[in-house]
């Protein structure tokens, strides 16, 4: 079976030019000659077919087009051809493969509208969203034999205690990064010793808490939008409806709670944890003995710093799971809509998380806990 | 007039002139403990329809993945066009990718494509030298040939009907004019009406484009209308090939059940309704089918 597909110009004897194709016309063959056959200069009377040794629909839309473009008419068809043909017979072409675009003049002022459209919808889905976590947590308050101890236990470990070797590993080093960079630029005053008050200061009051709260928004946040929204995918959440059973109370609360509960003692650990470094630091660069640090830590940090803290800590607890649940709850259609969920759920957690941070930075500052 | 000056290899193939395009011996998968199949053979006959069928977890789209080099078997041979699956990684050029289309259950649509790009991506893979032109016209009459209305080249799959979803599927699998075709449950969630339609497309395409058709089913309609042969998977073997008049009197418990039960004989009763219709006005045939039904259910009883 020999060759590629090849074409030949035959004048024919009663004035008509005649188009002899000849070898395989397959899709494997065709490519390299179609260009030369698209740019022939008519007029052609007929289009010999007899040549071909093995032909496909591809091969058959060639003929077909040819002979459509140039009103020849199509000769020594085998039966396969004929019927290859035959089934393309109806075949238009004038249908666009991609999605219909709009030029950008009018696609970016419209994605901008339909951004600020969704806004306005999206901050009515939070706050509706909001009001229905708080309706369903009252009501659990009412029968709180409905209360799902299991699923918050479950989601307390999930939340917490995993969390405690990742986030102790990062507040450590953050820690020592602190109590280093802060050691040297103090040095020029000749006041390493305020090292202590530094670390101190800004772990228990900003650092700790923020970096908790967006490792939980990456762990945690993420997995709720994740979890949920494969949940709503394959009807799970429809099914606990029909059943009686409210979303709400079985998947979002004892999440949301479980945040709200671990964020403060997750955001104590990462502070005492980072501490820590700082005194590890002192101990080897600062010649500040270990427990020294420690025990000047509580001499230089104000109490109310810990309060700053801890007063946070559940409020950026309570913005991260809302975001990630609320992200999983507002899945439909396909699994690529999850991972966009997921990835929403977690930017947004995190933005609203710093803020939240700077309006209470200015507030504790503002009534005297600076 | 030689067309190619550079005489680059063009990868051509012939079609396959054999009797038995796939060919599997001694095939035997397990998972784990878990023995899905042992010593199993099958041949598939060039040019016809052949029917799979089996109970749930019988390892149907297994020996489907098994023949298609997606899953490696534990034990045995396969061949298909003659040459060996089995020694090869589903992503080696072996050179018969190109000849055989894949429908999977569900359609298997890249998402993110619209239909007709998704049809583009085998021709792109393969036959890089064909000019966008001309690749955008095939991607057009392939949806057309698998029976979409013309405006759903542009459609992304999340916008297209379960049936829709199996055509573009389809469609697809038939991108570079393949010789072999698998389709694992193509009727599968489709309405009477779709199936049907399904039912008479895979085999308007089967006899106009030459194809060997490989097809998962539990659709005992599909089985009745338009498959060849059958071949029936149990006990971790395929225990019988052949046609369905001849199946239904093999003496097997599972065979019998799924054949002669009320699902089954409703298809057939359907089946001979429609061979009547054609000699008899309608509601003769209707009455002489119901007739013949409630003597055979009568002497089953006796």
């Amino acid at each position: 079976m020999g060759g590629f597909a090849e074409y030949e110009l035959v004048e024919g004897d009663n004035g008509g030019t005649a188009l002899v194709l000849s070898g395989p016309y397959l899709v494997s063959t065709i490519g390299t000659i179609d260009q030369d056959l698209r740019d022939l200069e008519g007029p052609l009377a007929t289009i010999d077919l007899s040549a071909i040794t093995e032909i496909d629909t591809v091969g058959a839309w060639m003929a077909r087009r040819l002979a459509h473009d140039h009103g020849a008419e199509i000769t020594g068809a085998s039966e396969r051809a004929e019927r290859l043909i035959g089934a393309l017979k109806d075949a238009r072409t004038d249908e666009d493969l991609s999605a219909p675009r709009l030029p950008v003049w009018e696609r970016v002022p419209q994605a901008m509208g339909d951004k600020v459209f969704a806004a306005r919808h999206g901050v009515y889905g939070v706050l509706g969203f909001l009001g229905a976590l708080l309706i369903s947590s009252a009501s659990l308050l009412r029968h709180p034999r409905r209360f799902r101890v299991l699923a918050l236990v479950r989601q307390l470990e999930l939340v917490g205690v995993t969390a405690l070797p990742i986030i102790g590993l990062m507040s450590f080093l953050i820690g020592i990064v602190i109590a280093q960079q802060g050691a040297v630029q103090l040095a020029q005053f000749g006041a390493e010793t305020l090292t202590v008050n530094l670390v101190g200061r800004i772990t228990l009051r900003e650092l700790g808490v923020l970096m908790t709260a967006i490792m939980v928004a990456g762990r945690s946040g993420s997995a709720f939008a994740a979890q949920i929204g494969t949940m709503r995918l394959t009807e799970e959440v429809d099914a606990m409806q029909t059943i009686g059973i409210s979303p709400m109370e079985a998947l979002v609360v004892p999440r949301i709670l479980a945040a709200v509960l671990m964020m403060p003692l997750l955001g104590f650990y990462s502070a005492g944890v980072a501490i820590v470094g700082g005194a590890v630091v002192g101990q080897f660069m600062l010649g500040i003995p270990f427990w020294t640090f420690l025990m000047r830590i509580q001499e230089v940090v104000p109490l109310h710093d810990l309060w700053v803290g801890l007063i946070k800590a559940p409020v950026f607890g309570l913005i991260v799971a809302l975001a990630g649940c609320y992200h999983g709850m507002q899945v439909k259609g396909n699994s690529e809509d999850v991972g966009l969920r997921t990835t929403m759920a977690v930017v947004t957690g995190i933005f609203a998380v710093i803020v939240i941070d700077a309006f209470f930075a200015v507030f504790f500052t503002e009534v005297g806990w600076g | 007039m030689a067309q190619d000056e550079t005489g680059r290899d063009l990868g051509r193939h012939e079609r396959y002139r054999g009797e038995f395009p796939i060919v599997v011996e001694g095939l035997t998968n397990a998972f784990g403990e878990q023995v899905v199949h042992e010593d199993l053979d099958l041949k598939v006959r060039r040019g016809e329809i052949l029917g799979v069928v089996g109970g749930s977890g019988t390892g149907k789209s297994v020996l489907m993945r098994s023949i298609i080099g997606l899953q490696h078997p534990t034990a045995g041979e396969i061949r298909v066009f003659g040459r060996s699956i089995t020694d090869s990684d589903p992503e080696d050029d072996i050179g018969i990718r190109n000849r055989w289309g894949v429908l999977f259950q569900g359609g298997a649509l890249f998402s993110t494509l619209t239909v007709g790009e998704n049809v583009e991506v085998p021709l792109k893979q393969f036959y890089p030298e064909i000019e966008p032109d001309l690749r955008h016209e095939i991607a057009r009459y392939k949806v057309m040939l698998s029976g979409l209305p013309e405006e759903a080249v542009n459609k992304y799959p999340s916008e297209l009907s379960g049936g829709m979803k199996k055509r573009a599927g389809l469609a697809r699998a038939l991108a570079l004019d393949p010789e072999l075709l698998f389709l694992d449950e193509p009727t599968a969630g489709l309405d009477p009406i779709g199936a049907a339609a399904f039912d008479r497309l895979t085999r308007e395409l089967k006899e106009t484009l030459g194809l060997t058709v490989f097809l998962i089913t539990h659709d005992l309609d599909t089985l009745h209308e338009i498959c060849d042969r059958v071949a029936v998977i149990a006990d971790k073997k395929v225990i019988a090939v052949d046609t369905v008049p001849k199946l239904m009197e093999l003496d097997h418990p599972w065979i019998q059940e799924y054949f002669n039960g009320p699902r089954g004989r409703a298809a057939l009763t359907a089946q001979a309704l429609d061979e009547l219709r054609k000699h008899m006005d309608e509601p003769v045939a209707a009455h002489a089918v119901k007739a013949l039904d409630k003597a055979n259910m009568n002497k089953d009883k006796a």
